[in-house]
């Protein structure tokens, strides 16, 4: 039994490289069911991410768009009692393999949160330069670069380059999350999941990280959860529905909105719940 | 073409790996590094049980030849002779009694005292001199037990002798068994009085942080019904803080048990029970202080005895610790339902 | 009539107490002022430069091997409390679910209510009994033994006080979770961790009664300790300390050796205020209002 699912993996696994390779797709969930204890949260999500785009995944509170996320980079699992089954394909890589590091899984997929959560007592500086540093990165010069680059990245530099040495907690929140946006790019990653990056921020932070995110994804794969439907109308190549743990809806984002194939997608982007 | 189609070959085998045993997949794998360093914390977390184990196992070993040869005798025994040539006779029962007249007494004047002042500071006195005392008091708490020794000896005895002692023979003469004692100052009541001083900070910080956690809404509501200020602090403030200010009084009981310089230093250190308050006494710590450092040589018994003395302090202070953080417990359990 | 007559008796009821809650400020007040006062009105006269710096020698007074030796003693104690208490903070913070924390913590509040004397005799037959002599080692023990308890559950707070977010930040860079551990959240709880620990030093550094049987006292300066302790050695050597001169000072029975105690006394208390407020207003300085609490 265990030797076909294994066999099968495995040709799935290499077809996945290859469509990956053919129509720029890189991540691939398989059937992700997970949840914690005796709750399950996702009933199976397949679902697949292109190369350089920008996923918003919606859908009312508590219908797992969080945990579905945080186990993109497996950080679900760090949560005691978090149990997850399916499939994870990274460029043609199962994540979930017996052999992966999750550690090496989450440097290359970088993650933005929820409450902007710089480390306390940390500088500016040192809250960018932390991954780079903890990852091996010791010269002086080089992290000045990559400091840099990633407050560059983040559209924060010119708002911060004078007072490097200031903790990162005494920014305001939208800045607070830029600088947890260029902490993550710091350490060189190829996807960024976003966890609701906005909902704890005034409007013109918001508005700040929207347009940062509009110039990230020509470089970067990223998937952002939001509760926030104009949101993901607004910024997102493809939108994802989920609801109570099952994917309703998955299009572009034009379709999505315009001509929704579920009733109950059309009902939550009209309002009339959630 | 969306991720459906490729879902279904995989969904149903996943499907039926998730009904049968969903948990034992993927819970949290952990890398060599953590592997190590969760060792070594555990490690690090078994010292405290290991050392109180130990501390245990050395007390009640190095009071065994005292155990033996006294058994429950050693409870009420009130002798203290280390004459080896007449034959060791060690009791507790002096020390016994010192420590707890003295801590027991110290915490009846203090307490009163100590949650009056923190009412006080916390519910009445607004004016911005409320902050310098509090401080004052804070900082008072930090003074080491030895200097409050040197406080009490120069200080604390002269006024016990000449303000106190005099005076109260004077009026009740030395005939009256509480009063009797040589005009030296030096004794039970000066001991008491400097644990008294010394536990006093200590009272009035914790219980102005059980204080402080009323809601004051409590407040509000009482004094919104048209009560006085002491009402208010009748209905709403004392009740419930009451086991938050009993907790602090048990914990400064628990320091006063064990407290020792300042003791040793004004109490007279005679191993007698006498029931005058201006007689030399002696507690347990002090006994221990004054005698560990000479026992051995020819007094087989005595290094035994004064062990089995720490014994049964670290008995009493354990008791005392355990209620009392059984009712901060439980009073911050309270905090939590509030909050 | 009744109501008016009612409501006086009631004014004057809080008139009393208030009268009685001024009382006992001022009876709470009396001893502590007299503590202060006497302190300084009889330490200050006694300072002097070669007070401070002097051996006690029989004509003059002298602390300066007195405040070397509890300077050293406190060191040595640091050195084995900071390292237990950092590493039982984390496993208390980090697994504070698992079977083995409620016994430690339980344990750890056990030892935090034995009395110092007590912790005394243990040290004694633990480490001066072995050692056949007393010795710094045994000082610095003893006090780690009762700094053990203070640190470790200041540490635990500090890193609970970290919010769950910033582990995941770490985590979320990549970071296996003992270099989180190690390299962000000890780094962000850091005021609190070092507010405990000085708290913890200000609590030993005059603790006279565990230092009776341990630390041996000397007359001399510490002659061969600080390289024994720059090498890492046993440290065998007996060392003076600030709490148990002001003792010996206190019961000797020349009058210039009371003014000695005294001035020994306000030093010793100014050593702790100064370990005590310095701390205060570095984290404050350093880490400003996250420090505060």
């Amino acid at each position: 039994m265990s030797h076909v699912r294994n066999n099968l993996a495995a040709s799935l696994a290499a077809n996945a490289g290859a469509a990956a390779s053919a129509n720029g797709h890189r991540i691939f969930t398989e059937h992700i069911v997970g949840g914690f204890g005796d709750t399950t949260v996702l009933k199976g999500i397949s679902l697949r991410i292109a190369h350089c785009s920008l996923t918003a995944i919606m859908g009312p509170s508590g219908c797992g768009k969080s945990t579905f996320i945080r186990c993109i980079n497996r950080l679900h699992e760090e949560i005691p009692r978090a149990w997850v089954t399916g499939k994870i394909i990274l460029d043609g890589q199962d994540i979930y393999g017996a052999d992966v590091d999750p550690v090496a899984i989450r440097r290359k997929i970088g993650m933005v949160f929820q409450r902007p959560n710089p480390f306390p007592t940390f500088s500016i500086y040192d809250n960018v330069a932390a991954g780079p540093r903890l990852n091996g990165l010791r010269k002086r010069h080089a992290l000045d670069e990559v400091v840099e680059k990633s407050l560059r990245h983040a559209a924060l530099w010119d708002e911060v380059k004078d007072r490097l040495e200031r903790p990162g907690t005494g920014l305001s929140g939208g800045q607070q999350q830029r600088l947890c946006i260029a902490r993550a790019l710091a350490v060189d990653p190829e996807i960024l999941l976003l966890d609701e990056p906005c909902s704890a921020l005034d409007p013109i932070g918001t508005e700040r990280i929207e347009e940062l995110l509009v110039q990230l994804k020509k470089e970067y794969t990223i998937i952002m959860v939001t509760h926030n439907i104009q949101q993901a109308g607004r910024i997102a190549d493809r939108t994802v529905f989920l609801l109570l743990g099952e994917m309703v809806e998955e299009g572009s984002t034009s379709d999505v909105f315009t001509s929704p194939k579920d009733p109950r997608t059309e009902a939550f982007i009209s309002g009339r719940f959630g | 073409m969306t991720g459906n189609v490729m879902t279904s070959p995989v969904g149903e085998m996943s499907g039926t790996r998730q009904t049968a045993v969903p948990r034992m997949r993927r819970r949290r794998v952990m890398n060599a590094g953590d592997r190590i360093f969760l060792a070594i914390i555990r490690s690090a977390a078994l010292v405290p049980v290991l050392l109180i184990i130990l501390f245990v196992g050395i007390l009640i070993a190095g009071s065994m030849p005292s155990l033996r040869a006294f058994g429950l005798r050693f409870l009420f025994n009130s002798e203290w002779q280390p004459n080896a040539e007449i034959g060791e006779d060690y009791g507790a029962l002096p020390f016994i009694y010192g420590t707890l007249f003295s801590s027991v007494m110290a915490l009846l004047l203090a307490a009163p005292v100590g949650i009056g002042v923190a009412v006080f500071l916390n519910e009445v006195f607004t004016s911005r001199l409320r902050g310098a005392i509090a401080f004052l008091i804070e900082i008072l708490a930090t003074i080491p037990s030895i200097v409050f020794g040197v406080w009490a000896f120069f200080v604390l005895v002269p006024f016990v002798r000449d303000g106190i002692q005099a005076h109260v023979q004077a009026i009740f003469g030395t005939g009256f068994v509480l009063f009797r004692g040589p005009p030296l100052g030096i004794g039970l009541l000066a001991g008491t009085l400097v644990l008294a001083v010394m536990i006093l900070p200590m009272i009035v910080s914790i219980s102005l942080e059980a204080i402080r956690m009323v809601p004051s809404s409590y407040r509000e509501a009482a004094l919104g019904l048209g009560a006085t200020r002491w009402e208010m602090i009748r209905l709403a403030v004392l009740p419930p803080a009451r086991s938050g200010l009993i907790g602090a009084c048990i914990l400064a009981l628990g320091r006063a048990l064990g407290e020792t310089m300042a003791v040793t230093m004004v109490i007279g250190n005679k191993n007698v029970i006498r029931w005058s308050l201006f007689e030399p006494a002696s507690t347990i710590s002090s006994v221990v202080a004054s005698n560990f450092g000479e026992a051995g040589g020819d007094n087989a018994l005595m290094l035994p005895s004064l062990t089995e003395l720490a014994l049964i302090l670290f008995a009493m202070t354990l008791i005392v610790n355990l209620v009392a953080r059984f009712l901060i417990r439980r009073f911050a359990g309270d905090k939590a339902v509030i909050a | 009539m009744k109501g008016i007559a009612n409501a006086r008796r009631r004014k004057f009821t809080n008139l009393i107490a208030m009268l009685v809650m001024v009382t006992m400020l001022v009876v709470c007040l009396i001893p502590l002022v007299s503590v202060s006062w006497t302190l300084l009105s009889k330490g200050i006269p006694a300072i002097s430069l070669d007070f401070l710096t002097n051996l006690p020698l029989s004509r003059q007074s002298g602390i300066g091997n007195a405040i070397l030796g509890s300077l050293l003693t406190l060191l040595v104690a640091s050195l084995f409390a900071i390292p237990f208490g950092l590493l039982v903070g984390m496993y208390l913070s980090q697994c504070a679910s698992s079977r083995l924390a409620t016994p430690t913590r339980t344990l750890l509040d056990v030892m935090s209510g034995i009395p110092a004397i007590v912790v005394g005799m243990f040290i004694y037959s633990l480490v001066v009994r072995p050692m056949k002599s007393y010795s710094l080692m045994a000082g610095g023990v003893s006090l780690a033994m009762i700094m053990l308890p203070v640190f470790a559950r200041t540490s635990e707070e500090a890193l609970k006080a970290i919010p769950e977010t910033v582990m995941e930040a770490g985590l979320g860079l990549g970071l296996p979770r003992w270099r989180v551990v190690l390299q962000v959240l000890l780094r962000s709880a850091l005021p609190g961790v070092l507010t405990g620990f000085f708290l913890a030093l200000a609590r030993v550094g005059g603790e006279a009664a565990p230092l009776l049987f341990t630390v041996g006292g000397s007359n001399f300066w510490p002659s061969h300790a600080p390289a024994e302790l720059a090498r890492l050695q046993p440290l065998t050597e007996q060392v003076a300390s600030l709490p148990l001169v002001i003792y010996e000072y206190a019961k000797d029975p020349r009058p210039a050796k009371h003014a000695a105690a005294w001035g020994a006394a306000l030093v010793l208390v100014v050593i702790i205020l100064a370990i005590r407020l310095s701390t205060h207003a570095y984290v404050r300085w350093r880490y400003g209002q996250q420090g505060a609490h």
